[in-house]
């Protein structure tokens, strides 16, 4: 499974109240969720992100409340993939077991740029800079998270294994 | 190699005899958590397994309390979510507004959090269960949702730090100075994935209530989880509040930690954390010049009764700074009725105060004290990120109940001696 599209960049700490304010929690539709990402540290983004896009940030990314909100509104904006240098970890695992692709790649994070074109090997953890030609080496997931990933989802996962 | 406190008790859940940190674990749960932000979204993923009901209606807690009493009508709906799937599924511990209480105040005075218990709740703040030797931590609704479901949940296990705690805290320094204290330290990401473990001489002076806080605060930290040692403290409020039985662990004496630090408690001065993380950290004499438009006192981490009881004791026959607003909000009702019998009501009004029913609300930007443009808070709550509270261009200064409340008197931030 590939990714690809071009890339917009993010600091340190992007917290889930800056990813999806809880100002708009009152709702838990992806669709309306998407339409107020990132608003409060990127209000253009919404505008500009197109399907397959990808977010690099350095480090301790979707660090804060637990709301499964966050990776939920970032998926449903048509984001590919997260690459970051950390992650925080109720982000990692939400994003795990809602199925949107998440890498930690610390020489990724801080070499790809904003706009790059960036092409993601999730069967490798190959990330390559296409603008710049350059490649990284993403950190494998553990078997186990591999399993969660291939099915799409902790739900699906204990699904398949209860069939 | 030994095991520290929280790796014995995840051994225990996952029936091992030993773990080591990195180890994948499959660990039975004691409780599960989920409010009216999280468990709607839960409920949603509940509905694709293929499941019969929850795992056990005694071990799951449903707690609305981030926007109630309903805030709009898309909040009324998600609780009335909540509120069906606990009827349907006969979910002995869901708390309906009048006896709800923001969560991690509500469930340890139920007596549903004790010492041993591996606890998930849909929610950050989960952690704060480490207080009476739990180990608990914030998953999201996906999680909560199979945790409901299969009564089990997969963790990493973690590596620890140790915070040993020495000294006697002078009298205006509480739980909250301290955990901003190593906040500062260490950093938002200083513990990330890793248990913070407390231990040393001092912790006989923290009250169950600074304890509380401490442990609440460990996922701003990055933490997994924040947890003390049982002490006669601890055994004296289970005594009060659970039937429950339980077993009390020990870290090894030889458990391996990645880091030790040491916090002189008698040193600490009242502590603030700048906008816009909780990790920019200075002593309260630095903040002097700083003018606040609000006072926030109550929360998950600083709405307990001791919180409320010091914030009394300041504002007693004094009157807060003209053009101030002060809300204040009891984190349980059994709080708000002990406030009312002790005469701390009547001493927050007095002093110009709000006194609101148990909610969230304000500490997250949701209702009940949001911040306009430029506008400058000085809260008792958890997190102080951009737009946290309410506009972009907000500032939020996290801090003590002492400081927030003699904050509210001056108009600028200041420690209770200065007044």
């Amino acid at each position: 499974m590939k990714a690809q599209g071009s890339v917009f960049k993010y600091g340190d700490n992007v917290d889930t109240d800056v990813i999806i304010p809880a100002r708009y929690l009152n709702s838990s539709d992806p669709k309306e969720l998407a339409q107020h990402c990132m608003e409060d540290i990127d209000k253009d983004f919404v505008n500009n992100v197109k399907q397959g896009d990808i977010i690099v940030a350095d480090k301790n990314f979707g660090c804060g409340s637990s709301r499964e909100h966050a990776p939920i509104a970032i998926k449903a904006a048509g984001v590919s993939c997260v690459i970051a240098e950390t992650f925080a970890r109720i982000f990692y695992r939400n994003s795990i077991n809602i199925g949107l692709p998440i890498l930690e790649c610390p020489e990724a994070a801080k070499a790809i740029k904003a706009g790059d074109e960036v092409e993601v090997d999730f069967d490798n953890g190959v990330i390559t800079d296409k603008t710049t030609g350059a490649s990284f080496q993403a950190q494998p997931f553990p078997p186990f998270m591999q399993e969660i990933i291939k099915a799409e989802g902790l739900i699906n996962y204990i699904n398949q294994k209860k069939a | 190699m030994g095991m520290t406190m929280t790796q014995k008790i995840l051994a225990r859940a996952a029936g091992l005899d030993h773990v080591v940190a990195g180890q994948l674990i499959m660990a039975k749960l004691d409780l599960v958590l989920g409010n009216d932000i999280t468990s709607p979204v839960a409920i949603k993923e509940m509905d694709k397994m293929k499941t019969e009901g929850v795992f056990n209606k005694d071990k799951i807690a449903l707690v609305p309390d981030h926007f109630v009493p309903n805030k709009d009508i898309k909040s009324a709906e998600h609780c009335r979510c909540v509120r069906n799937f606990a009827k349907k599924n006969e979910i002995t511990n869901y708390f309906e507004v009048g006896e709800m209480g923001i969560e991690h105040a509500l469930l340890p005075e139920k007596g549903l959090t004790v010492p041993g218990d591996v606890i998930i709740g849909a929610d950050s703040h989960t952690c704060t269960y480490g207080a009476v030797g739990a180990f608990s931590t914030g998953v999201g609704s996906t999680d909560m949702a199979a945790g409901m479901a299969t009564g089990e949940a997969w963790f990493k296990v973690p590596s620890a730090i140790k915070f040993n705690l020495t000294g006697k805290p002078a009298k205006w320094i509480s739980g909250k100075d301290i955990i901003l204290h190593i906040i500062g330290m260490i950093g938002v990401d200083g513990a990330l994935y890793r248990s913070m473990e407390f231990v040393g001489d001092g912790i006989q002076y923290l009250s169950m209530d600074d304890r509380f806080t401490i442990s609440n605060m460990a996922i701003e930290a990055g933490g997994k989880n924040g947890i003390f040692p049982v002490d006669d403290k601890t055994i004296a409020y289970l005594k009060e509040h659970t039937k429950r039985e339980y077993t009390v662990f020990e870290a090894d004496a030889d458990a391996e930690y990645d880091e030790e630090y040491t916090i002189e408690l008698d040193k600490l001065q009242p502590t603030v954390s700048y906008p816009h993380l909780p990790e920019n950290t200075h002593v309260v004499s630095e903040a002097a010049d700083i003018k606040v438009d609000q006072v926030v006192i109550g929360s998950c981490t600083n709405g307990r009764i001791e919180d409320m009881r010091i914030a009394a004791e300041i504002l007693e026959g004094r009157h807060i700074a003209k053009g101030m607003r002060c809300i204040i909000i009891p984190a349980t009702q059994s709080i708000y009725l002990e406030c009312m019998e002790k005469g701390y009501l009547k001493t927050f009004i007095q002093a110009g105060c709000v006194v609101s029913t148990p909610t969230c609300g304000p500490c997250l930007g949701g209702y009940m004290g949001i911040l306009g443009d430029g506008e400058k808070c000085l809260s008792t709550t958890n997190r102080n990120f951009v737009g946290r509270m309410g506009h972009i261009n907000s500032e939020i200064y996290l801090a003590s109940p002492a400081v927030a409340a003699a904050t509210a008197i001056k108009g600028n931030i200041v420690s209770p001696d200065a007044l």
